[in-house]
């Protein structure tokens, strides 16, 4: 009973962080981007603009939840439940830090490791489809609609490419535990330097994944309006917001976690390296969006299927024979 | 494949020597941009140095502004009180900041120097008859326009003090209807 409401404690309190970190986030987007385009991002909300996420926040939740008239009234606002829900849920199985030894009890950080940590991920970021396909096809509208379809194509595609690239540090590791990925790293070497291949391909995946530049077609202001949330409005939209970004926090860790060691570092190791890690990877997402034009939806989807695929299959191919041989 | 890639590593680089530039932002209002010596902001009416005002009530202004923003009725200088050297002077001289479009054509046409546009350039407000400016407004701006832009942490309060007697008036006058009876000097 006390490990229940210990575990719900600890979920309730990474929920709030990770809340928090994604609304500043969204502050540390907007400045960073203007420093790439040569201008101060906002700084008048609060000092050097710290207070603008709130701003946001506050605005977005008293705007009026607009519900279209053909919107299928139950699926409507379920889908970006579903999109938030599977971005947080996400992060329960990463490994925040070292396990704590305090007073003969093993407390290890963060909320679960589960065995098969590495499947149960690949199962939640796959719910998420369900808010793009939804949101789209709920709003009853045809931007939405084709925004949603392509974005759930995208999503789908480039999953298999996610799932690969992990599937080569399963096969390296041996095992589907993140817990055990990070402290083997710890102990040996990270396994970017044996998977480097694997670790473009899984950049890619990544930036596909969360639809952002330069695969942010699906919600592409001048191609789709706003594609799958585009008849959202108010908190509803918020959650979409609030899913995009968090999903970027979670690839993040988990490229930080799989590739980078965790929170594994030869000096002082513990959760700040995981930020560290992470904060690392937000600011590559932030750089290539300042920087890389949108890609074609029919160019995107070439990448994966010629390329990626081909490419995450002959990696996997490549380890497997290499872990044999090694023994 | 490969010059992709290079081409993609270039293009990143670029961006990245942005970050090491200092922001061309300026903090208005905190900060404003310098004007140059002859910026075309809000007009301001002149005096001469004994203290008539210059303006003679030619309507050279009004017939050369484009947008027809300025409304002067003339009126005949009472010998005795001259308003103004000459044997006119404006009785309403107005200038309705919407239509205006800062050419500074009247500046230009004005014979005698009265009018001239000056620096300020913040002028919102919120109600359409407040932007006609009249000529009580335009002779001293200091004391009878009051600037709406508010900044609480670089402008003091300003104390307009308008003495009570003085009906700015609120009426709203289009200028120059087509068709419209303008400007007759009074006997």
């Amino acid at each position: 009973m006390a490990d229940v409401l210990v575990t719900l404690i600890r979920s309730v309190v990474l929920i709030g962080i990770l809340l928090t970190g994604m609304a500043y986030m969204t502050w540390f987007e907007r400045r960073v981007i203007s420093r790439f385009q040569v201008r101060i991002g906002p700084n008048r909300v609060g000092p050097a603009g710290l207070l603008q996420p709130l701003a946001d926040a506050v605005k977005l939740f008293f705007k009026e939840n607009i519900t279209p008239f053909t919107a299928d009234t139950l699926l409507y606002p379920f889908a970006p439940a579903i999109a938030l829900f599977a971005a947080l849920a996400a992060f329960a199985v990463i490994p925040i830090g070292p396990t704590l030894s305090v007073g003969g009890l093993r407390v290890p950080l963060g909320i679960a490791d589960v065995p098969v940590s590495v499947l149960y991920l690949i199962g939640v970021s796959s719910l998420g489809v369900y808010g793009l396909v939804l949101g789209g096809w709920s709003s009853g509208s045809k931007y939405s609609l084709l925004g949603g379809l392509r974005a759930t194509a995208q999503v789908v595609s480039y999953e298999l490419i996610l799932g690969l690239a992990i599937v080569g540090v399963v096969i390296i590791s041996g095992t589907l535990s993140l817990g055990v990925i990070v402290e083997e790293q710890a102990h040996a070497i990270w396994f970017i330097v044996l998977q480097p291949l694997g670790f473009i391909l899984y950049l890619i995946a990544a930036v596909a994944e969360t639809n952002r530049a330069p695969f942010d077609l699906p919600e592409a202001d001048t191609e789709l309006v706003a594609g799958y949330h585009t008849e959202y409005s108010g908190f509803r939209f918020a959650m979409f917001y609030m899913a995009e970004y968090v999903n970027m926090i979670t690839v993040s860790a988990i490229a930080a976690t799989l590739f980078l060691g965790g929170w594994s570092f030869p000096i002082l190791p513990g959760p700040h390296w995981l930020l560290i890690k992470m904060l690392l990877f937000l600011f590559l997402f932030v750089w290539l969006r300042a920087t890389l034009p949108r890609m074609r939806y029919d160019q995107l989807m070439r990448l994966c299927w010629s390329v990626l695929l081909p490419l995450g299959l002959a990696n996997v191919a490549v380890t497997a024979i290499a872990v044999a041989a090694v023994g | 494949m490969f010059e992709g890639l290079r081409a993609l590593a270039r293009g990143m680089w670029t961006t990245l020597k942005h970050v090491g530039r200092p922001p061309v932002t300026l903090n208005y209002p905190d900060v404003k941009r310098p004007l140059p010596a002859r910026f075309r902001g809000r007009h301001r009416l002149y005096r001469h140095e004994d203290g008539l005002e210059r303006c003679i009530g030619c309507e050279l202004c009004a017939a050369a502004c484009p947008s027809q923003a300025i409304l002067v009725i003339p009126a005949e200088n009472d010998p005795e009180h001259p308003v103004s050297p000459g044997e006119r002077y404006a009785k309403v001289y107005e200038i309705n900041m919407i239509r205006c479009i800062f050419c500074g054509y009247c500046e230009e046409a004005c014979p005698v120097d009265a009018i001239k546009l000056g620096p300020e350039y913040e002028l919102s407000d919120f109600a359409r008859p407040d932007f006609v400016y009249t000529k009580e407004m335009l002779l001293e701006p200091e004391k009878y326009a009051p600037r709406r832009q508010y900044h609480p942490d670089v402008d003091k309060p300003r104390v307009i003090d308008v003495p009570p007697e003085d009906d700015l008036g609120t009426v709203y006058r289009t200028h120059h209807p087509i068709g419209a009876n303008t400007g007759q000097a009074e006997h």
